[in-house]
């Protein structure tokens, strides 16, 4: 994809090209760097040196007050519990969606690429289309489906929702990676009498481990994210932080504390920040596999 | 892949058809099921709970004489072809910048990506703060010394959709770069070899034969980021909340509103179908290149 093998020019000197392209990307950088570094310093300062009024001064006296207190005490309207409920939520709700999702979308693809079945094509272009289907048509009658099931405002009910908007991407990444893996190896375990699941688990699996995690990062940042079916599904004592984020920065009540607010804004978003920059090539495999098909 | 004895063909598939059930039911049961169902409780006068009394398009007709469904409408429409402009030009721009063998692209690409890893909500939230009039940005440049210096997008009605613009671009340009990168990169060296000799100006080149050589990331790319424009709905929710008054309303929130909030499911399902049908016009180029060429081949 983006890993061919290049090196540098030989001799190449900077020249007025080069020294606007690097200009350019260097405004752009900053540009693109400019609010975490708004978010970082707001969040150190104290309310008084933030009324001066200057978003890009550094702190002058660095204080974590605003971050324990978004993690404590903050307070969501009704409750002033700050954000810890919200990460714990996010925590209970991510881990179980990410492996059900994968377990199940794991199992499809390699369905749809090695036990190609009558219709299993059909399928697999229904659930690619229904990728596309806005949220907003479904979540109507995901209530009604939900609630007779028994599971609708419970953390059940959260992991199933996310179950199913993560298969169509899950399947595709999945069924294309199967599907590049020697064709060899499949039907010499074939030959010695592996069975569905015993090639799945001997064979597919053990060498299927970097799409694996392509697959983790995807879901952990993407169910992180999630706004919506939290609001709908999870249930008011389940709703992940980013729903109590919302909360906090948009209950109009008292004093805006903008040093606590950045605070929870950092929190919230340092899980799917940090699994990012720990596995920016994987990331970049993730969201690149959805548009770049085999 | 069954290549052997057909007898076992039925009885051995039935493990992989079992395997599939989930994705079969999911297919079926929610996409097309519930997706069906909408369409059809779209044409019902639903209120606080859908009743099957068919009302024919009464509730089409209500959406659009109600004027915050028709702003909602214009205000995703100038979003998404700003959006889609802005992104396209700087994230292939970017891309082309990345591609012309820099040092620290690594860097330069996570860079540009990473906001794209952050969800709407932490987006909106941070945006709000940049672009708040008493104490953002608008104030630090007044007393930096620029005392007249205006840019205030958030609290004037017309501006507001800007400040949705500037937010939702931070967040998803590095994408559309990524994905633009993609494509450069699967372009033959050979290529580039052969307009050197040729003496063409690289920015000819990109213009005249990338361009066109790239058609089929553009397009699978213009498919993505327009069905995602269509779903907005965090991202104002965390920024705006649709304020001031209806100048920053969008469909997605609309359908949210009148589902959960006015208990008029009809309005909530007509306005969602409304979507689905936007978002079918836009999968057309993406159809037509994914199963058009294959018939030619």
């Amino acid at each position: 994809m983006m890993n061919e093998p290049y090196g540098p020019r030989p001799g190449k000197i900077l020249n007025p090209t080069r020294i606007m392209v690097y200009g350019v990307l260097i405004v752009a950088a900053i540009y693109y760097l400019l609010p975490l570094y708004i978010m970082i310093t707001t969040s150190m300062k104290g309310l008084p040196e933030i009324r001066m009024g200057n978003i890009f001064a550094l702190p002058v006296e660095v204080t974590f007050a605003p971050w324990a207190k978004a993690w404590d005490s903050a307070c969501t309207g009704l409750y002033c519990e700050g954000l810890k409920t919200g990460f714990w939520n996010s925590v209970i709700i991510t881990i179980p969606s990410v492996i059900v999702s994968i377990a199940i979308a794991s199992v499809n693809g390699y369905a749809l690429s090695n036990w190609k079945f009558k219709g299993s094509e059909v399928f697999f272009t229904i659930l690619i289309f229904g990728s596309f289907i806005p949220f907003q048509v479904m979540l109507y009658p995901l209530v009604i489906v939900t609630r007779e099931l028994g599971i609708f405002g419970s953390l059940w009910g959260i992991i199933f929702i996310h179950t199913i908007f993560g298969m169509p991407i899950l399947t595709l990444l999945f069924r294309n990676y199967f599907a590049s893996l020697p064709e060899e190896l499949f039907k010499a375990a074939r030959v010695d009498g592996a069975g569905f699941w015993g090639i799945f688990f001997k064979i597919m699996v053990p060498m299927s481990v970097p799409i694996f995690v392509v697959a983790v990062i995807l879901q952990i940042t993407g169910i992180w994210n999630d706004f919506l079916f939290g609001v709908v599904f999870a249930g008011t004592e389940n709703f992940p932080m980013t729903v109590q984020l919302n909360n906090i920065v948009n209950s109009k009540q008292g004093v805006t504390e903008y040093n606590v607010n950045m605070a929870a804004t950092i929190l919230t978003g340092a899980v799917p920040l940090i699994v990012y920059f720990l596995s920016g090539k994987y990331f970049v495999r993730g969201i690149a596999a959805g548009a770049v098909k085999g | 892949m069954a290549t052997d004895a057909r007898p076992n063909t039925l009885f051995r598939n039935l493990n992989a058809k079992l395997a599939a059930l989930p994705m079969i039911l999911c297919t079926m049961l929610i996409f097309v099921g519930c997706s069906l169902w909408t369409i059809i409780y779209s044409f019902t006068s639903s209120k606080a709970l859908p009743v099957e009394k068919f009302v024919g398009f009464a509730q089409y007709e209500r959406l659009f004489n109600t004027s915050r469904w028709v702003q909602s409408v214009e205000n995703i429409m100038i979003y998404g072809i700003v959006a889609l402009i802005f992104s396209f030009v700087v994230g292939f721009i970017l891309a082309a910048f990345l591609d012309q063998k820099i040092r620290f692209e690594n860097t330069f690409r996570t860079i540009f990506l990473y906001p794209f890893a952050l969800s709407f909500i932490v987006t909106g939230v941070v945006w709000q703060w940049i672009l708040d009039p008493s104490l953002g940005l608008q104030e630090t440049m007044r007393n930096l010394g620029w005392e007249n210096f205006t840019f205030d997008l958030i609290s004037g009605k017309d501006t507001v959709i800007y400040a949705l613009l500037m937010a939702g671009l931070w967040q998803g340009t590095g994408f559309v770069m990524v994905l633009m990168l993609a494509g450069l990169r699967g372009i033959d060296d050979d290529i580039w070899k052969a307009v050197r000799i040729e003496g063409i100006p690289k920015w000819k080149t990109y213009i005249v034969v990338v361009i066109p050589m790239m058609r089929g990331v553009l397009i699978t790319t213009l498919v993505i980021v327009s069905a995602g424009i269509v779903k907005l709905y965090d991202l104002v929710v965390a920024l705006t909340n649709g304020g001031p008054g209806l100048s920053s309303e969008v469909p997605a929130k609309y359908v949210y509103d009148f589902m959960f909030s006015r208990a008029n499911i009809g309005q909530g399902l007509a306005a969602s179908t409304v979507m689905l049908a936007t978002v079918f016009i836009i999968l057309i180029p993406w159809i037509y290149l994914e199963y058009g060429n294959k018939g030619k081949k």
